[in-house]
C-alpha cells in the first residue's frame, strides 16, 4: 500500500507518525523528490539523521529500503551486478566433452549466474522501492560517473543479457558526510537538503519521542548541556544520536538531575576523544557546578 | 494593465517587463547569482520552474526553500544564495513599488508619527528587551521606530554610516557593560546575531526610506568583498576560522583518494593480485594497485605580521597548525623586521584568539619603525635555516611585499627559493593592487609561486595544491 503524498503538509505529518520529526526543509524536499522523480543529496555532519530519514521515508511511503553502503574502492562488482564466476567455472568443468560452444554459452550467462546487488535490486524490481546509497563521499570519482548514468536513465546494460530498464521509479537519497567535494555533474542531477543540529526546541521534542519517560525538566537541561557541548571546539561534536543514548541512559540511571557527578559518570555517551572529554570537563563541568549550589 | 507613467527618470534604468511575468525575475535571478560566482546551469533552473509548479507560493520560506534545494548546491553556495535572495527580491519589490507609485506611508501620514512623547530610554531598552527574544517583525517596528527617532536630518546620504550612528545612540554593544543598572537586557551584553540581524533590519528600512524619496533604485552593492574576505580582525568570525579549519582538515584527510587520472601510473601489487585470482581459479580477472600514499610535505612558513597583515597572519598560521599532522614538519615564523620562531606558540594554544595575543605580545619582530624589511628578513632567515632546507622542503610566506622603500634583496630570497623544493608567497591583497606603491612582488615572483590569498576558498586551494600526492 504506498503512499503518494499530495502536498508537503502531509510528507510532514506523515514523517512524523512513523516516528522521524523532519525540519522545515526536509519534508518539503523530500515531497518534491517524490513529485519530480528526482535523487535528493543529503549532506551534513555525522549523526544528523540522514540514513534514519532514508529509513522513515521507506516506512512512510509503504517501500522497501534498499541499500547500498559505499566505501573506497567500491566499484561496479559489488554495486550494481557481478558475474558468479565460481559457479560458472564449475558449470564448465561439470559439462561431458563434446558439448558445443553454443549450448554452454547460453547456460552460463544466464540469469541464474547473476548475483544481483542493491542498485541493480532497485531497478529490476516490481515494486517500487526508496534507494539510499549511504556515505557517497567515501567514493571516488570512477564511481560516481557510473552513477550518473544510472540516475539519469534508470537502465543499466548487461553486455551478455541485454538492456533491465526499470519498471518503477524508485525514490532515491544519497547520503554524504562532506570530506570530500562531489562532481559537479551528480550535484546538478539531485536536489540538495542539508541537515544540520537542529535547534534546542526540535532537538528537545526529539529526544522525549524517544525517551518519552524522562521528566521534562531533566529532557530540557540535557538538551541545553548538549548545545553547549557543541559550542565548543571539540574533534567531535555530539549528534542527535548520541543525546538520545544520553537520555536513554539518564533514564537507566534513574536520576531526576542532571547533577555534576551524574554528567562526569555520563559524560562519555556524549563525547568520544580522550582531548575532548578534558575539555568538556573543564568547561561544562564547572558551570553544572556553579549552578548546582544555586537549584 | 500598464503602469501609470512614472514622474521623472529613474537612476539606473529599470528595465520594462510586463506584469505576470515571473519566469523573467527567475531568470533574472539565476543571472544575479551567476555574477556572483555561483555556477547556475539551465538544467538547474528547469528543475527550479519544476519544482515551483508543485509548490504554493504562498509561503516565502517554502518558496525559498524549493529554489534552494534545486540550485544551491552546498553549504557555500547556500550561503551566497541567501544573500543574493535577500537583495535581489528587495530590490524587485521597491522597483515594483517605485513603478507603481506605491509607498508604505500616505503623504500625510509621515508628520503625525508621535515622536515627543517617546521616552528614548524606553525605546532602547525595549530595543534590547526584542534583541534577546524577539520576533523579526518586532525588531522591523523597533526599527522604523529607531530610524524615526534619531535617523531624521542629519542623514549622511551613506547608509553604513547611519546605521552604525543609530546603532551607537541606542548604546547597544555586544560586551557587558556593568555600570547600567540591574534590570536593563544590555548588561550582560548582546549576542552577536541579534544584533547583526537588527541592523540589517536598519539598513533596509533606511533604503526603503531612500527609494520612496528619491523614487529611484540605488546601484547594486557587491557581495564579494564583504561577506567573503578572511577575517580581518583578530576576534571577528572565530567561526569562519573553525570552519574553514574543519573543511580543510575532512578534505585533507581523504585527499589520498582523488586520484582520477593517476591511476594509469599506478603499479600492480603482483601478490595480491594473484591472492585474487584465487577466486576466479589462478585466472587474475581483477587486477589489484598498490595504494598511493599523500606527499607529506615539510614546510617552512613566514608571515608578515606588520599592522596591515596581521589577522590574515594569524588566521594562516592557526589553519597551517590546525592541519599539522598533514605535513612531516612544521616550523613557523613571524617577522617585521627581524624573524622569531612561533612554532611552540601554535602548538600550545588551540584558541585562535589566545594565539594572536600570544603572537602580538612576545613575538618581538618590531624594531624602530614597524615597518616591514624583506631584505633584512631573507638574510636572517638563510642564517638560521640555509643548512635545513633541502629539495624537499617548501617555504611559503604570507605578506604584500611592501617594503616600505627599503632594499627588497632578491638575491637572498633566489638562494632560499633555489635550495628548497618549492616556494610559496601568499599575497594577501587583491592582485589588483600588486606592484602599486611599495609593494615589489614582481622582483620576488620570478623566483616563487604567487597566490592571491584574502578568500576562504583562495586558501582552501592553496593548501589543496600544498598537499597534492605524488606517486611514490
Amino acid at each position: 500500500m504506498a503512499e503518494t503524498p499530495t502536498s508537503v503538509a502531509e510528507v510532514q505529518a506523515g514523517l512524523r507518525s512513523v516516528g522521524y520529526l523532519p525540519g522545515e526543509s526536509t519534508a518539503l524536499v523530500s515531497f518534491l523528490a517524490t513529485k519530480l522523480g528526482k535523487p535528493v543529496l543529503v549532506e551534513g555532519p555525522a549523526g544528523v539523521g540522514k540514513t534514519e530519514l532514508a529509513k522513515a521515508l521507506s516506512r512512510y511511503l509503504g517501500r522497501r529500503l534498499v541499500r547500498l553502503q559505499c566505501y573506497e574502492g567500491l566499484d561496479e562488482a559489488k554495486a550494481l551486478y557481478e558475474w558468479n564466476y565460481r559457479k560458472q567455472l564449475l558449470r564448465i568443468q561439470t559439462e561431458s566433452e563434446g558439448t558445443g560452444w553454443e549450448s554452454v554459452q547460453e547456460d552460463i550467462f544466464g540469469e541464474e549466474f547473476l548475483l544481483e546487488r542493491p542498485l541493480m535490486t532497485a531497478i529490476a524490481s516490481t515494486e517500487p522501492v526508496v534507494l539510499l546509497i549511504d556515505e557517497i563521499d567515501k567514493t571516488d570519482q570512477e564511481f560516481e560517473a557510473m552513477l550518473l548514468e544510472l540516475l539519469s536513465d534508470f537502465q543499466i546494460s548487461i553486455p551478455e543479457l541485454g538492456r533491465i530498464e526499470a519498471r518503477t521509479h524508485p525514490v532515491v537519497l544519497l547520503t554524504s558526510n562532506n570530506t570530500r567535494e562531489l562532481t559537479e555533474a551528480l550535484k546538478r542531477r539531485c536536489l540538495y537538503l542539508w541537515l544540520d543540529y537542529p535547534e534546542l526546541e526540535h532537538e528537545l521534542e526529539i529526544v522525549r519521542l524517544h525517551s518519552p519517560d524522562l521528566q521534562e525538566t531533566v529532557a530540557r537541561k540535557l538538551v541545553e548541556i548538549v548545545h553547549q557541548v557543541r559550542e565548543l571546539d571539540l574533534k567531535k561534536p555530539p549528534s542527535i544520536a548520541e543525546s538520545i543514548d544520553w537520555a536513554r541512559a539518564i533514564l537507566l540511571l534513574g536520576a531526576d538531575d542532571i547533577d555534576p557527578t551524574v554528567f562526569r559518570d555520563t559524560m562519555s555517551v556524549i563525547v568520544k576523544h580522550r582531548t575532548d572529554l578534558d575539555t568538556v570537563a573543564e568547561r561544562v563541568g564547572v558551570k553544572l557546578e556553579q549552578q548546582a549550589p544555586a537549584a | 494593465m500598464s503602469p501609470p507613467p512614472g514622474p521623472k527618470p529613474i537612476y539606473g534604468s529599470l528595465p520594462e517587463r510586463p506584469p505576470g511575468s515571473f519566469d523573467g525575475e527567475l531568470l533574472a535571478f539565476s543571472e544575479d547569482l551567476r555574477s556572483e560566482g555561483l555556477a547556475v546551469g539551465t538544467s538547474e533552473i528547469l528543475d527550479a520552474f519544476q519544482a515551483l509548479n508543485h509548490i504554493g507560493w504562498g509561503d516565502p520560506t517554502d518558496f525559498k526553500e524549493t529554489l534552494a534545494a534545486t540550485i544551491a548546491k552546498s553549504p557555500d553556495d547556500r550561503r551566497v544564495f541567501e544573500l543574493v535572495f535577500e537583495r535581489f527580491f528587495f530590490r524587485a519589490a521597491e522597483a515594483q513599488a517605485v513603478r507603481r507609485n506605491v509607498s508604505e506611508l500616505q503623504p500625510g501620514e509621515a508628520a503625525q508619527l508621535d515622536l515627543e512623547g517617546l521616552d528614548l530610554d524606553e525605546l532602547r531598552r525595549q530595543i534590547a528587551e526584542a534583541l534577546q527574544d524577539g520576533s523579526e517583525s518586532d525588531l522591523r517596528d523597533l526599527a522604523r521606530l529607531a530610524i524615526a527617532a534619531f535617523g531624521k536630518g542629519e542623514g549622511s546620504g551613506v547608509l553604513g554610516v547611519d546605521v552604525q550612528r543609530i546603532r551607537r545612540a541606542l548604546g547597544l554593544r555586544t560586551e557587558p557593560q556593568p555600570e547600567l543598572p540591574a534590570d536593563d537586557p544590555r548588561r550582560d551584553g548582546l549576542p552577536r546575531d541579534s544584533l547583526r540581524r537588527f541592523e540589517q533590519h536598519l539598513r533596509r528600512e533606511l533604503e526603503r526610506g531612500l527609494i520612496e524619496r528619491t523614487a529611484a533604485l540605488p546601484p547594486k552593492r557587491p557581495l564579494t568583498d564583504l561577506d567573503r574576505a578572511l577575517p580581518n580582525g583578530p576576534v571577528q568570525d572565530l567561526a569562519a576560522v573553525h570552519r574553514v579549519v574543519a573543511q580543510l582538515k575532512r578534505r585533507l584527510a581523504t585527499q589520498g583518494h582523488e586520484t582520477r587520472g593517476r591511476k594509469r601510473h599506478a603499479h600492480v601489487d603482483v601478490r595480491a593480485t594473484m591472492r585474487a585470482s584465487l577466486q576466479t581459479g589462478g585466472v587474475p580477472v581483477d587486477l589489484r594497485f598498490k595504494p598511493q600514499r599523500p606527499r607529506r610535505p615539510e614546510i617552512f612558513v613566514l608571515c608578515d605580521v606588520s599592522t596591515s597583515v596581521t589577522s590574515a597572519s594569524t588566521f594562516f598560521l592557526s589553519v597551517l597548525h590546525a592541519l599539522h599532522d598533514a605535513f612531516r614538519k612544521l616550523r613557523s615564523f613571524v617577522f617585521i623586521e627581524r624573524i622569531s620562531e612561533v612554532t611552540e606558540v601554535f602548538e600550545r594554544e588551540r584558541d585562535f584568539r589566545a594565539a594572536a595575543a600570544a603572537v602580538s605580545r612576545d613575538a618581538g619582530v618590531a624594531d624602530i619603525s614597524g615597518y616591514t624589511d624583506y631584505g633584512r628578513v631573507w638574510s636572517e632567515f638563510l642564517e638560521l635555516i640555509e643548512d635545513e632546507l633541502h629539495p624537499r622542503a617548501t617555504v611559503i610566506v604570507l605578506g604584500d611585499a611592501r617594503t616600505n622603500g627599503r632594499p627588497p634583496r632578491e638575491d637572498a630570497f633566489a638562494r632560499i627559493a633555489a635550495k628548497a623544493g618549492r616556494t610559496f608567497w601568499l599575497n594577501p591583497e587583491p592582485r589588483l593592487y600588486w606592484n602599486y606603491g611599495d609593494s615589489v612582488i614582481s622582483a620576488y615572483e620570478q623566483y616563487c609561486d604567487a597566490f592571491e590569498c584574502w578568500r576562504t576558498d583562495q586558501l582552501e586551494e592553496f593548501v589543496k595544491a600544498l598537499t597534492k600526492p605524488v606517486a611514490q
